[in-house]
């Protein structure tokens, strides 16, 4: 309690929140996109946990942390592959297969983390930062958000980027239809199934490299489970935003408050239990559930494969 | 009055021709052999009831469907039109009797669903093309409504607009008119010639004889799935309406013709003749008040409209009808007329009672019924068999269920009951509902709802989409219902059915009643016309 | 009848008419037990990949899992097992999804856990018994609550909310063990563990306590509340369309709060009987998953209790043959979960076409056709 307004505390807290928010950025990103097409990725935290994984043993083994980005991004589109076979391709039902993906990934993942580094446990370094020149000096601030590494930045302008996308170019309308009245989007002579597949592809690439953020990033070190519920925080987060990229970059920001209050407040003289801390998240995500119950909006088609001509 | 005279001044060469066309459905014939000749600048009418094939014929045309037999030729090649993208660089653009404009967006962002070509939406040139084609058709299009605060009529140039918007060639119109006040059809008939003068080929897709009669340049008559007839250019002038008439009816019924009703009826049905009021017997003003609706209002949707501070008074014996444009609060009438919704704001009385918080079933108890449009989904569970169907409402109930325990003997016997009274046909009342044709799932509707002391039915387009000897007997149900005195509430988007059988014609739009007229003269369909036009008009202009 | 699987997961029931009754039957069989084959095969695949020794993992599953005592492990374990697939058939057949059931299961043994040491000191033993379950009943009951109500007042998808009430029910029960409910006499965080004389006494001759014919009497009881009562084909209506269920008059948010309801119930009472029968005690941080392991039977099963009790065997073999084979070949006990996973997968796309064989459509999906070709469409005009 005493130390509470330190600047390094404040510099920690601030650090905390933007680890713990950005790879939610990135997997609510990845989601919205699918979402706004029509596609419900509920495998996501298995897509989360492959990229982190393999951006992990990539990194342990390259000492890259850019080919260990690549890995995990890679690993979550490789999955977003089958995902795309089965449900957008095949029609399937979308909850099953992303419960059989999200377990793909945690099974896979704990299996392989165990036989091969299950003795050693294995940590990463720090990353290199990306110090942002004259802005870095600034005290609190400076440390805490201008001495991120790259990565962090390739995140915000990826945030823009799928803004722009949505709403400024012909493919973000055709995803919006998709979305909205496949019939339209078919009968106006665009392809559903090609433009869920590509936005589907695009999710599983960002949902890996949040799970390879996280892991790089921070927590530098891979766990199985580690993205304990992540995933489906984001899709909470993108069920909320509905579509507005500011809405997720802002409610990501408030999870990542969330889990660094509770951290936070355990270095100093407040003893909350981890179980609590672990808790915070969820139960902020209930709270907003309930007082968003009334508006809560997601796209008509959301979770319907497309057929032509079925009513 | 039609673009029959343009015909002569463009080449008779067909742009669009149909080769021995095919196509089969499991269980259904589509289409059989079909050979049709497009010719530029002509109105080409394609004539038929419901189920004669002519969705599949046009979704052939838009690469929605592929042949399974024969082939398509465009200025003479042999083409494959893989898909509705394809179809569009041949120049077929497609008007589709169900709305495909996507309501949360703008006018201009549904347009734009078309562009190909260029990363970034070109919101400009955009805007210039619709000015271009908006000239064309003479008509006015605000690039930044939004699509849901149109009105139909609007709606559809929308549409045109769409289906022209990458130069068409040939436009098609899938039964542009059904849903459209006689004043908008005016509208569209003009646009439609201006068109036609610029040469472009138009399929317009009726089930209405005086329609294609007065529109048409050429008109085929398609009958399960064959072309039955054709009537060339110069034919069709040489024709009397009467003559006309005649020969499609003979084409489009051939034999079966009296087993749909008599001629009156069949010309009533087929929209040869001008629809006028058939039941004779008329309820009186002094009749018990059985529904009152006051000042109710319900919730809205972003995609449907809720009804909102609605009054309604009906009688026994009376026939109300509700006018309007689909999705402006019609099924949200119904429903909270059946208490399938909760009125947020004035209340339902039924018989003099106050029942605004009473549930479905405790209305159900008291008389009311609903037959719902949504029969396929709402209307049965089609999984579960024909019999369970017919007492979907009883379920639980003595003596039907004893002790929570289904009595099949009840249940089979008062489903046989049914089943040969409104002459349902099914293999068996234990087959799978699903399985019915959709004629024979709105006869099971009917059978459930109007067993059971039935007082009032809220009846929710009861004929759409059925085969006319269907149409014809539940029209008669209908009348035969309130000529015993019962009260029904008739929701409608068939201008001609509405005339045909309502004491008066309500006329809802965006939620609100905005006019009741009185059917007692030859001229209702244009007085309930004008409640639409105006109100979609003067309501639309300060959204 | 209706096959409620046709929609819990998106496809049409199976095949009724123009067929013999030996091939419906054969093709019955491929459609439910060719996904479980072929999961099989394929995790010996996986297993190969990793370096282990496929023949050796799988004979001891069967060593453990039947051999010797295996089979009455394996019974034991059908007692909560059993009961779990009716809390989530329950659910499933009105399309709604329970995906809470984690923290259903772990509520409901942590409070038979911290309670029952308790109740037992001051009551008689079947009192304490009785309690005990409806405790466990009540709590993983009251745990689906709130997504029920939010569900059945506004329409907020459940899926969500059981998912996070799951992650806080979790915590919860990690916090009452290492809280109010821990053992003072030991430091591993975990609840006192119930004497064997306190709990459930077992059939003679066997050691499986009779918890399984508890399981069973209630499952048949709630199989029979499903397929032959006006409740049953009520929920049916309510399962194929909600919105027919509306038109009809079914009382939409009840029927969601009961359904909701007894299916935490059942998963609640399915971890009082394996707490008073089996485990005795529970230790922090313990999620033994039993919920997303059955998902796949249940589905094979066709939402049917008595067809889903030979998967569930099936399953009890695998587990608890492949927790010690994975402690014997090296391997983390979550390889379990890929195996259910593909089960789902291969479920998933056999029943895919099965359905187009039934349509007598192309095995070729509309969607993959057109993709394919649309691929080739565009590379030709570009």
């Amino acid at each position: 309690m005493i130390d509470i307004l330190t600047t390094t505390f404040i510099a920690t807290f601030i650090a905390g929140v933007i680890a713990s928010a950005i790879p939610l950025v990135l997997g609510s990103l990845g989601e919205t996109l699918g979402e706004q097409s029509g596609v419900l990725n509920l495998g996501i935290e298995g897509m989360m946990l492959f990229g982190a994984y393999f951006g992990f043993v990539t990194t342990l083994e390259t000492n890259s942390y850019f080919l260990g980005l690549l890995a995990g991004i890679a690993a979550g589109f490789v999955m977003s592959i089958l995902m795309v076979m089965l449900n957008i391709w095949l029609g399937l039902n979308q909850i099953v297969i992303g419960l059989a993906l999200t377990m793909i990934g945690g099974g896979i993942t704990s299996v392989l983390y165990f036989s091969t580094y299950g003795q050693t446990t294995p940590r990463l370094g720090q990353p290199d930062v990306f110090p942002i020149p004259v802005l870095s000096d600034l005290p609190v601030v400076g440390s805490s958000i201008f001495q991120q590494p790259l990565a962090f930045w390739i995140a915000l302008v990826l945030a823009f980027v799928v803004s722009v996308v949505l709403r400024n170019t012909n493919f973000g309308l055709r995803v919006r239809a998709a979305g909205q009245n496949p019939n339209s989007l078919d009968a106006a002579g665009g392809n559903v199934v090609r433009t869920r597949t590509y936005v589907a592809l695009l999710g599983g690439a960002f949902a890996g490299f949040g799970g390879a953020y996280l892991a790089l990033m921070s927590a530098g070190t891979f766990t199985p489970f580690m993205t304990s519920g992540i995933g489906y925080i984001a899709i909470v987060v993108t069920m909320l935003s509905r579509g507005r990229i500011l809405w997720v970059i802002a409610s990501s920001f408030v999870y990542g408050i969330s889990v660094s209050v509770g951290t936070v407040l355990q270095l100093t003289s407040f003893d909350l239990p981890t179980d609590v801390i672990k808790m915070l998240p969820f139960v902020a995500v209930m709270i907003t559930l309930i007082v968003f119950a009334r508006s809560s909006y997601v796209p008509p088609a959301l979770g319907v494969p497309y057929t032509r001509g079925a009513r | 009055m039609n673009a029959r005279s343009a015909a002569a001044t463009h080449s008779n060469t067909p742009v669009v021709s149909m080769r021995h066309v095919g196509k089969v459905f499991p269980g259904v014939i589509a289409n059989d052999d079909i050979t049709l000749d497009i010719r530029p600048g002509r109105v080409h009418c394609l004539l038929g009831e419901n189920g004669a094939g002519k969705s599949t014929l046009i979704s052939i045309l838009a690469g929605m469907q592929q042949p399974d037999t024969g082939w398509i030729e465009i200025d003479g090649q042999k083409v494959n039109i893989s898909s509705p993208r394809s179809a569009m660089d041949y120049g077929i653009g497609v008007v589709y009797q169900h709305s495909t404009l996507i309501s949360t967006m703008t006018v201009l962002e549904n347009l734009m669903l078309g562009v190909t070509g260029g990363a970034f939406l070109n919101r400009e040139s955009a805007r210039s093309r619709l000015t271009e084609i908006s000239a064309m058709l003479g008509v006015e299009i605000d690039p930044d409504a939004e699509a849901a605060d149109l009105a139909l009529g609007q709606q559809q140039q929308v549409e045109i607009a769409k289906a022209m918007w990458k130069g068409s060639r040939v436009l098609i119109l899938d039964e542009p008119t059904s849903m459209l006040a006689p004043q908008a059809i005016a509208d569209l008939d003009a646009s439609v010639e201006r068109l036609t003068k610029d040469g472009i080929a138009v399929i317009f897709i009726t089930h209405k004889l005086r329609e294609a009669y007065s529109m048409g340049d050429e008109v085929s008559v398609l009958r399960r799935g064959r072309l039955v007839a054709s009537i060339d250019a110069e034919t069709l002038e040489g024709l009397s309406e009467e003559k006309f008439t005649n020969a499609v009816l003979a084409a489009m019924f051939g034999d079966d013709i009296s087993a749909i009703g008599d001629r009156n009826d069949v010309e009533l049905l087929s929209g040869a003749k001008v629809a006028t009021k058939v039941r004779t017997k008329s309820s009186r003003s002094d009749e018990k008040l059985v529904l009152h609706l006051e000042d109710v209002t319900t919730p809205s949707t972003p995609t449907e409209f809720g009804v909102s501070n609605v009054s309604l008074k009906l009688r026994a014996g009376e026939v109300v009808g509700v006018a309007g444009i689909d999705g402006h609060g019609q099924s949200a009438l119904a429903e909270v007329v059946a208490g399938q919704v909760r009125a947020t704001s004035g209340s339902v009385f039924l018989d003099g009672d106050d029942v605004t918080k009473l549930g479905v079933r405790a209305r159900q108890e008291l008389g009311l019924r609903y037959v719902t449009d949504d029969r396929l989904h709402e209307g049965i569970v089609a999984d579960l068999s024909v019999a369970l169907n017919l007492l979907l409402k009883q379920i639980g109930k003595l003596p039907y269920w004893k002790r929570g325990q289904i009595s099949k003997p009840d249940v089979d016997a008062e489903a046989t009951r049914l089943v040969e009274a409104f002459e349902i046909r099914t293999p068996s009342i234990h087959a799978r509902a699903g399985a019915l044709s959709g004629g024979n799932i709105q006869k099971l509707l009917l059978a459930r709802e109007l067993s059971h002391q039935p007082t009032v039915v809220v009846f929710n387009k009861p004929t759409y989409g059925l085969d006319l000897k269907t149409v014809n007997r539940v029209r008669k149900i209908v009348k035969d219902f309130a000529e015993q005195g019962g009260a029904v509430l008739l929701i409608s988007t068939d201008l001609d059915e509405l005339v045909e059988l309502s004491d008066r014609v309500a006329i809802i739009s965006r939620g609100r009643l905005v006019g009741e007229v009185e059917n007692n003269s030859p001229d209702t369909a244009r007085q309930v016309g004008e409640f639409m036009v105006g109100s979609a008009h003067s309501e639309g202009n300060h959204v | 009848m209706s096959n409620p699987i046709s929609d819990a997961t998106g496809m049409i029931p199976l095949p009724s008419d123009g067929q013999s009754k030996l091939s419906k039957v054969m093709e019955t069989l491929v459609r439910t037990i060719l996904p479980v084959v072929l999961a099989l095969l394929t995790s010996v695949v996986v297993l190969i990949v990793i370096g282990k020794d496929p023949w050796f993992f799988y004979s001891e599953v069967f060593r453990y899992g039947v051999m010797g005592n295996g089979w009455q492990q394996t019974i034991r374990l059908m007692a909560p097992l059993l009961l779990y697939s009716a809390g989530l058939i329950v659910v499933f057949r009105g399309k709604l999804w329970n995906l809470g059931y984690d923290a259903q299961y772990l509520l409901g043994s942590v409070v038979v856990a911290g309670f029952s040491p308790m109740l037992i000191e001051v009551m008689p033993l079947w009192a304490a018994f009785t309690v005990s379950l409806i405790m466990g009943t009540a709590a993983g009951a009251a745990w689906t609550l709130l997504p029920a109500a939010l569900k059945a007042r506004y329409g907020t998808n459940e899926i969500i909310t059981t998912l996070m009430m799951s992650f806080i029910g979790i915590g919860i029960s990690n916090m009452l063990v290492r809280g109010p409910f821990q053992n003072p006499d030991i430091h591993v965080p975990q609840t006192r563990v119930l004497p064997v004389a306190d709990m459930f006494p077992q059939i003679p001759g066997t050691r499986i306590h009779i918890g399984i014919i508890i399981s069973v009497v209630v499952v048949l009881i709630i199989h029979l509340l499903l397929t032959r009562t006006s409740f049953g084909l009520r929920l049916d209506v309510f399962g194929s369309s909600p919105k027919t269920a509306l038109h009809v008059g079914i009382n939409s948010p009840q029927m969601i709060l009961i359904l909701f309801i007894l299916s935490g119930a059942l998963i609640g009472l399915a971890a009082s009987v394996d707490m008073l029968g089996y485990q005795g005690n529970l230790r922090a941080n313990i999620n033994p998953g039993y919920g997303a392991a059955v998902l796949p039977f249940v589905f094979l099963g066709r939402l049917n209790i008595l067809t889903t009790i030979p998967f569930v065997a099936f399953y009890c073999i695998l587990d608890t043959g492949g927790r010690l084979a994975s402690l014997d070949s090296g391997l983390d006990t979550h390889f379990l979960m890929i195996v259910i996973a593909l089960i789902l997968v291969f479920m998933s796309v056999i029943e895919y076409f099965g359905v187009k064989k039934d349509l007598g459509q192309s095995y070729l999906p509309p969607g993959l056709r057109r993709a394919v070709t649309g691929l080739f469409d565009r590379g030709a005009r570009a």
